[in-house]
């Protein structure tokens, strides 16, 4: 009884994701010169909250007996995300005009910039387009960040990678297909996006940001007008039935935003 | 009766005047040092006894000194009885892993002689251990002599009969049966049966019923683990059985249910007979509901009608007979729901904070951050928030109630949420079971308090 297998209760997918991650998605933004970034600050915060979540099981994965508890919790409110991300539409956005060369801890430090500087997204449903230009020096910005961050990470990445390269041995064909189109699609890099950052703003006010993901994700601060957490709450509760009406406005915008986007990038 | 007289303590020291106050810091205050965080509080049940057990395998138990006359103030005060290693820290070969000696939980079984006996558990194993007073040992041997020797047999020359001469008092604290290789997973919690003879054990998966008396074999009550892990989306996180009928016991999942099962239905115990779950609030629904409806400790009252459940934020009260929403619900530190993301990033999130009744039922008690921890008095529907601390509470003095400043101005003597100490927790505490005194484990220290005496 005691020999059995302890922890490997991740989901297959979550492993195929972080592989794919490293290994062959590096060329995509240079046939896209014109990347065109739309996202919402409650959709970056969302994609960082992933992140964190992800690098969480990648450690609780290292381990022979994680704390079964915590990762399950862990494991299901990924599964939420995800869940949340396929049906409400924003991930084929991400799917046609960005990808992604960093691991997950780069783009936490990415994310985690954005929410600093975006003091207006308390005002969410006006998505922030930028530019070339702008992207440009944003790219810069990021290339150093994916640079000091991969330093710190690489102590736990192979011996990870190991594990799910014997994970992805045991899985079948059959199974891996569904989720792979699910996470080839939202592996992909969230786009970053902030309204004319300047490189003094971005780091300043370190030690907000989380302050600004928790009133975005937990969702409780009662303010009457439009808020973070009215959308999050359209947002979050989009895939059951009864509010899809309500929130059917919100939902045909964003869908609206996709097709414009897939013109754009030609695909 | 003695209910009355319990509350009425309660609402006079406690809720009212907050009269609290330390017995004597050099007795009552007990300081560990290093690593050894106290992982389990426990009284007896008469309350004569207190057992801890910590990080690091080790259980000591304090006894209540007997009242004397002339020092009233002294009246209650706990002292060092007994300190044991129970679990050593251990090497699973098979597996190239180190198994934790931390102690998960303490449970006492009924004093039935002059002997003490507690189940002590780690993640693996149970050990099941006898504590007992040797006041007197045996002199005057035939074969051997005072120190054990064996004497020449030339020399003995005559018969004479070992007599029992008296000694200073020793506490022994022997190991009478280890219970392991039953679990796979890590056991959170243990629990004896009313009917003195079974105790169960639970594991994240699992659940399995021992004879007290038996240690080779075991049998498995309940198990959830899927076929295939990759399905798994719920653990038990604890498990206790009914206080009076030994057929019943409750186990909570991460799900933030509670299934009460019936043994007599069938020896595996899947398909529980109760299902107690409250409604989600779509209101407060975020990613991280899941998360902090994950129940952390499950305890029924002493008369075995209710019972309560910790969450990350409040603690709950069900009636057995009403399984489709609690009774009564109390906000342990609401403030703290607007910080759930950071609460998550440092995995505080994931505390497991633990529950208790009062002898009577009527108040209960569990831990929050910052060395708080709260009460609630289900009569009156007040509480209080105490802190235990060492820098704030003088020997003898009352206790203030604390407060917690939720944004806007900031009274004196408050506290504002952002600058609680997430590293100071209260997770485990135990209440004596006729006595309006409480042990509350804070990191390294123990903390006794006592109603005050007139």
């Amino acid at each position: 009884q005691c020999e059995e297998e302890w922890a490997n209760f991740t989901p297959n997918w979550l492993l195929v994701r972080t592989k794919r991650k490293f290994s062959d998605n590096e060329d995509i933004v240079e046939e896209n010169p014109v990347s065109i970034k739309v996202m919402s600050s409650y959709n970056l915060q969302r994609q960082s909250l992933l992140d964190m979540s992800l690098i969480k099981l990648q450690l609780c994965h290292m381990l022979a007996e994680p704390n079964l508890c915590r990762s399950v919790l862990i494991a299901n409110t990924v599964r939420q995300i995800q869940e949340e991300m396929t049906l409400d539409g924003s991930w084929p956005v991400m799917t046609e005009t960005l990808n992604t060369n960093q691991n997950p801890s780069d783009r936490l430090i990415a994310t985690e910039i954005l929410c600093r500087t975006s003091k207006d997204c308390e005002e969410e449903k006006t998505f922030s387009v930028v530019t070339y230009d702008n992207l440009h020096t944003e790219e810069v910005l990021e290339d150093s960040l994916c640079i000091t961050s991969t330093e710190e990470v690489p102590v736990f990445l192979p011996n990870t990678f190991g594990a799910w390269e014997r994970e992805d041995l045991k899985k079948n064909s059959d199974d891996s297909k569904p989720t792979d189109q699910v996470f080839g699609a939202f592996e992909l890099k969230s786009p970053v996006a902030t309204p004319d950052p300047s490189i003094d703003e971005l780091f300043s006010d370190v030690d907000t940001s989380y302050y600004d993901l928790d009133t975005m994700l937990t969702g409780i601060h009662g303010t009457p007008k439009m808020g973070p957490y009215d959308l999050l709450d359209s947002l979050s509760s989009s895939h059951s039935p009864s509010s899809v009406t309500s929130n059917l406005s919100c939902r045909s915008d964003l869908n609206e935003l996709d097709h414009i986007m897939e013109i754009i990038v030609g695909s | 009766g003695q209910m009355d007289t319990q509350t009425d303590l309660y609402e006079r020291w406690s809720v009212t005047d907050h009269r609290w106050h330390f017995i004597d810091s050099q007795l009552l205050y007990i300081h560990y040092r290093g690593p050894d965080i106290i992982s389990t509080v426990e009284f007896n049940h008469t309350g004569e006894l207190l057992a801890t057990g910590d990080k690091g395998g080790r259980v000591v138990i304090f006894q209540r000194e007997q009242e004397s006359k002339n020092q009233p103030h002294r009246r209650g005060e706990y002292n060092v009885y007994s300190t044991f290693q129970s679990h050593e820290p251990e090497f699973d070969y098979l597996k190239s892993l180190e198994i934790e000696e931390k102690i998960n939980k303490i449970r006492w079984l009924p004093q039935q002689n002059a002997a003490y006996f507690l189940l002590s558990t780690n993640d693996k194993t149970v050990k099941l251990w006898k504590v007992s007073e040797r006041g007197r040992r045996p002199e005057g041997y035939n074969l051997k002599d005072d120190d054990g020797r064996i004497r020449d047999p030339s020399t003995i020359t005559m018969l004479r009969v070992p007599v029992l001469q008296p000694m200073d008092l020793m506490v022994e604290a022997t190991p009478r049966r280890v219970f392991s290789n039953a679990h796979t997973y890590h056991i959170n919690s243990i629990s004896v049966n009313s009917d003195y003879e079974t105790y169960m054990s639970a594991d994240d998966l699992r659940i399995n019923l021992w004879n007290l008396e038996i240690t080779n074999r075991s049998f498995n009550i309940v198990d959830i683990k899927p076929a295939n892990m990759e399905e798994l989306t719920e653990v038990i996180t604890a498990a206790e059985f009914h206080p009076n009928q030994c057929n019943t016991f409750v186990y909570s999942s991460s799900k933030g249910t509670i299934r009460l099962c019936d043994m007599r239905a069938a020896a595996l115990c899947d398909k529980h007979s109760k299902f107690f779950e409250e409604p989600e609030d779509p209101s407060n629904r975020s990613f991280f509901s899941e998360i902090i409806s994950s129940i952390s400790d499950v305890k029924f009252s002493h008369s075995g009608r209710y019972m309560m459940t910790r969450d990350y934020l409040t603690v709950k009260v069900w009636d057995l007979n009403m399984e489709s929403r609690p009774l009564e619900t109390y906000q342990v530190h609401d403030y703290l729901r607007s910080k759930l993301c950071s609460l998550y990033e440092n995995d505080c999130i994931f505390d497991k904070f633990e529950c208790v009744w009062n002898g009577s039922d009527s108040v209960i008690m569990t831990g929050s951050y910052n060395n708080f921890f709260r009460m609630f008095d289900r009569n009156t529907k007040r509480d209080v928030t105490l802190e235990a601390s060492r820098e704030n509470s003088k020997p003898r003095a009352i206790l203030k109630p604390r407060k917690v400043c939720v944004g806007g101005k900031r009274r004196k003597d408050e506290i504002s949420v952002d600058s609680l100490d997430f590293s100071k927790k209260i997770l485990h505490s135990a209440w004596h079971p006729s006595e309006n005194i409480i042990a509350v484990a804070a990191t390294n220290n123990l903390y006794i308090f006592q109603d005050k005496v007139n």
